[in-house]
Parts: structure tokens; C-alpha cells; sequence
């Protein structure tokens, strides 16, 4: 065998190597004719795509892995952040694993188990014409056009019991869609925390979804009054404990009326009919 | 290092400072300074860029077809680009999250263009290498100066540690909306250049023309 292999590569070589002679003489060729000559330019661009595109492609695929889990840790520490979990040098993979991801459908709120939980991409999905729905102009209050037919919800069990339901949220505000995630207890309806991974605001003002001390707000607060309905939502101004109804309030952010809005918007939508109301309902019941 | 390379660096920090002098990469001035860190991860990211297109600018600067010229720069920059922008999103995920854009848009930045077209075209590849990293440091003093005014007093912090306790947190710093929006980048701007060319009044250009003081009585053929 080892003989063959060798026999092979001289084989390589003679048929290999006048084409590599030729290319040289004709790069000295090129090289040597006068820049503004056709053939020169012709070449010399040639040239200079195809080293760009190896350096490029090259960069690109060697360093996809390491982009691959940045989005996924990043993603992880979100979620874990949401229900208040994150922990400060704490090994995020090994606290996720206390998740359990499952896909629902929003239009029945059902679990599904057809879709494979790791590897679905609601954001993605919502872009697809086969996973999604277009909204109607009238409902689409969060402004996002399309959504997924599937969502993949995070819940956080001890034994049978549902302790943090963590669910997948966007919508509009003022420059950007915010995508973030809401946190909701067993019982479907009190928040444990809101967050928002992606968005665009206004560093300092809309920007300021992201502030921890506002988003400490959100807790405890309800999301369903009497008639089921979404009622929670974003006020002008700081909300007065001692006023009825202000479990329903959070906050308006100072200095942004549009992203308030939007917020406000989003959670009424992905709390809505559209959203993930049945599913909600239907943890109720299970438990009721 | 030799007094010419020594000038090469130095020269751009003010004497011809790419934003202050030649008002170029004005844009990203302006959207990368809200923060501290985002303004140093852009720093490096064109300080590295400029350096590099230059260098190799400057190395087939002889073969590059006078007619086709800027395209060949500017594929050169653009592949750097994207080249740091991935490892950005490799290493400094978090950042490259919040410049977003911006990384990208490097390739549209004067400085790196303006440096590769008039010196890396005709000088070599070590030279062209330090006035790239020159004018790279000055874009990048200006860039730490807007950035540490915008976010001391935009938002009461630097590298997001609290200086200033802000009054809704209990402090007495009621932070300036304004510095957080791109507008005052501007201003920020337009007060360096003026500072600048009151200390070296050589930087001041000379008018265009001048209006002249009065026209009345003088007939016109």
C-alpha cells in the first residue's frame, strides 16, 4: 500500500507541476505588463477577489463555532436572568439544564411534539411563510407583521408543579423591534420578570428596557383582570401603590412615550387571543 | 524609531488630526460615543483596519491599475472588516451586539479610504502600516474625549461604573438627556475644533471668499 500512495503523488507531481510552472511565467507575464493594460487589470482584479474571498470565507468558517455558542450562552443567560437565576460566575449551562423547552401551539395552545425543541427557531419561523401567519392589520397592535405558529416556551418544574413559565416576546417600539423574554408564575398570570435581549432604543431613554432597576418593577405585578383580558401595561409617570388597579401598572419609561407604548403593545399582544393566552388557559385548567 | 516614523504617528493625534482637521469618519463619531466601551472596541476595530489596508495597500501599490484603483481599496478594507467583525462576534460578543452596525460600516469610514488613497498608494508597506495605526489614534483621541463627556454626563457612569449617583437612584447628578443622543457628538465636536484651532491658529482655513463690505454704487458690467 504504501508504495501505491507514493507511486501516486510522483504521478501528482508530473502532471501538477508544468501547470504551476506555467502559472509562474504567466504571473511574471502580468505582472510585467503595464498597469493599465487590459489584461492587466483584468487579472490583477481577478486576483484580488479570490485572495479576499479565501481570507473572508476562511475567517468566517473557522471562527463560526465560537459565534454558534456566544449566541446559545447568551440566549441561555437571558432566560436564566428572566426567573431571577442568573448568578454571577455561576456555570450557566448546568443551571439551564433545571429548563424544560417545549413547543406550543399558539393557535390551540397545546404542546407539540413533533418539533424538535433544541433545534427550533421561533424567530426564524416567523419569517417563514410555512411556520407563520400574517396578521391582520387590526390585531397586529405589537406592529411585527408576521408571527410563529409555534412558540418554545422554558418551564422552570419542581415535581409536577409549574414554578416560571418563561415566554418569548417582541415587538415594536421606537427605532427597533425589542425581543426579549416574560417571566410568568405556575398560576399564569404574575409576573417574575421581563427582559429584552435585542433592541435599538435610545441609549438612556427607550433604552432603558434593559435598566435592572426598572425592569425590578415588573414584579408581582398581574397580567389578566376579571374578564381575562391583558390589562397589564406601562403608565406615564411612577404608579401609586395605594391606587386600585395598580398591580396592572408598571412605570412609563421617563423621556420615551413611544417605547412605553411599545412595550405596553407587546405584552398585550403575546398576552392576547394572538398570543399565548390559550396556552395560558390551559396551564389554569390543568392546574384548577 | 526613526524622527520620520515618530512624526508619522504623532502628527495625526492633533497637528492633522482625521476629525478635527479634515472632519472625516464624522458619522461613526457619532453613533459609537454614548458609551465608553463601545467607543474603545470601535477604536481598535479602525485602528486596526486603517493599519492593516494600508500595509497591504501599500505592498502591491505598484500593480494596482490606476483605472480600477479605489474598487481594489476598498475590497481590501471590506474584507478586513468583515474579518474583524467575526471576531468581534467571536470574542467580544456582548460589544459587537451593541456597536451592531456600525463595525460594518467601517468600510465607508473616510479615514481608512482617504488614508490608503493618499499615502499607502504611494509609500511602502512599513510606512504606510504606522501612518494608518497614526491616524487611527488620532480618530481614536477624539473618539475617548466624546465618549468619556457623553457618558460621565449622559448617563453618570464610565465603563458603566457609577461616578456620578445619579437623583432617581438617591444621588445628586441629574444626568443630561442630550449628551446620549447623537446630536451632541456634534457639539462635543464642533467645541474640540474650535479649542483645537484657538491653541494652533495655524489649523484655521482661510475663507473661501470674502463678502465684501458694501456693493452700493459700484456698477456691475
Amino acid at each position: 500500500m504504501p508504495n501505491q500512495t507514493k507511486f501516486d503523488l510522483q504521478q501528482l507531481r508530473e502532471t501538477v507541476d508544468p501547470w504551476i510552472e506555467r502559472s509562474k511565467r504567466y504571473a511574471e507575464k502580468v505582472l510585467a505588463l503595464s498597469n493599465d493594460s487590459l489584461e492587466k487589470t483584468v487579472m490583477v482584479a481577478l486576483a484580488i477577489c479570490l485572495a479576499c474571498a479565501v481570507v473572508v470565507s476562511a475567517s468566517a468558517v473557522a471562527l463560526k463555532p465560537l459565534q454558534v455558542k456566544n449566541k446559545s450562552l447568551d440566549m441561555k443567560k437571558n432566560i436564566l436572568d428572566v426567573v431571577g437565576l442568573l448568578e454571577e460566575g455561576g456555570n450557566i449551562h448546568d443551571a439551564f439544564e433545571q429548563f424544560e423547552v417545549r413547543i406550543v401551539d399558539l393557535d390551540t395552545g397545546d404542546y407539540v411534539d413533533t418539533i424538535d425543541a433544541n433545534t427550533y427557531d421561533q424567530r426564524k419561523a416567523a419569517k417563514d411563510p410555512k411556520l407563520s401567519v400574517a396578521i391582520g392589520r387590526d390585531q397586529d397592535i405589537a406592529h411585527i407583521k408576521r408571527r410563529a405558529k409555534y412558540a418554545k416556551v422554558y418551564l422552570l418544574k419542581k415535581g409536577d408543579r409549574i414554578d416560571a413559565i418563561v415566554l418569548p416576546v417582541h415587538g415594536y417600539g421606537l427605532w427597533s423591534t425589542m425581543y426579549g423574554f416574560l417571566a410568568l408564575q405556575g398560576d399564569g398570570e404574575t409576573v417574575i420578570g421581563i427582559n429584552f435581549y435585542d433592541q435599538a432604543e435610545t441609549p438612556g431613554l427607550g433604552g432603558e428596557v434593559v435598566n435592572p432597576q426598572w425592569r425590578a418593577l415588573w414584579k408581582d405585578k398581574k397580567v389578566f383582570d376579571e374578564s381575562g383580558e391583558p390589562k397589564l401595561g406601562l403608565i406615564k409617570g411612577n404608579v401609586d401603590p395605594a391606587r386600585p388597579g395598580a398591580e396592572y401598572e408598571v412605570d412609563g419609561l421617563a423621556g420615551a412615550t413611544l417605547t412605553s407604548t411599545g412595550v405596553t403593545n407587546l405584552v398585550r399582544y403575546w398576552m392576547g387571543r394572538q398570543g399565548y393566552a390559550r396556552y395560558l388557559e390551559n396551564i389554569r385548567s390543568a392546574k384548577g | 524609531m526613526n524622527s520620520d516614523t515618530k512624526k508619522v504617528i504623532l502628527d495625526p493625534l492633533v497637528d492633522n488630526n482625521p476629525i478635527t482637521l479634515q472632519v472625516l469618519g464624522i458619522c461613526s463619531a457619532l453613533a459609537v460615543t454614548s458609551q465608553l466601551s463601545t467607543a474603545l472596541i470601535m477604536c481598535l476595530a479602525l485602528t486596526s483596519v486603517t493599519a492593516c489596508s494600508s500595509a497591504l495597500i501599500a505592498m502591491i501599490r505598484k500593480h494596482i491599475p490606476s483605472s480600477i484603483r479605489i474598487i481594489v481599496q476598498m475590497t481590501i478594507i471590506a474584507s478586513l472588516v468583515i474579518v474583524v467583525d467575526q471576531i468581534l462576534k467571536a470574542f467580544a460578543y456582548e460589544i459587537s451586539k451593541q456597536l451592531s452596525v456600525f463595525v460594518g460600516l467601517i468600510i465607508t469610514n473616510c479615514i481608512v479610504m482617504g488614508r490608503a488613497e493618499a499615502y499607502a498608494m504611494k509609500n511602502p508597506p512599513l510606512a504606510s502600516f504606522y501612518d494608518g495605526l497614526g491616524n487611527g489614534f488620532g480618530y481614536s483621541l477624539i473618539l475617548i474625549v466624546v465618549a468619556v463627556i457623553r457618558e460621565l454626563f449622559g448617563s453618570g457612569t464610565l465603563l458603566g461604573i457609577k461616578i456620578l449617583p445619579l437623583a432617581h437612584d438617591g444621588g445628586w447628578y441629574v444626568p443630561n438627556g442630550l449628551l446620549l443622543l447623537p446630536p451632541s457628538a456634534f457639539f462635543i465636536i464642533g467645541l474640540l475644533i474650535w479649542a483645537i484651532r484657538t491653541w494652533k491658529p495655524a489649523q484655521v482655513e482661510k475663507p473661501d471668499y470674502e463678502i465684501l463690505p458694501t456693493a452700493h454704487g459700484v456698477e456691475v458690467h
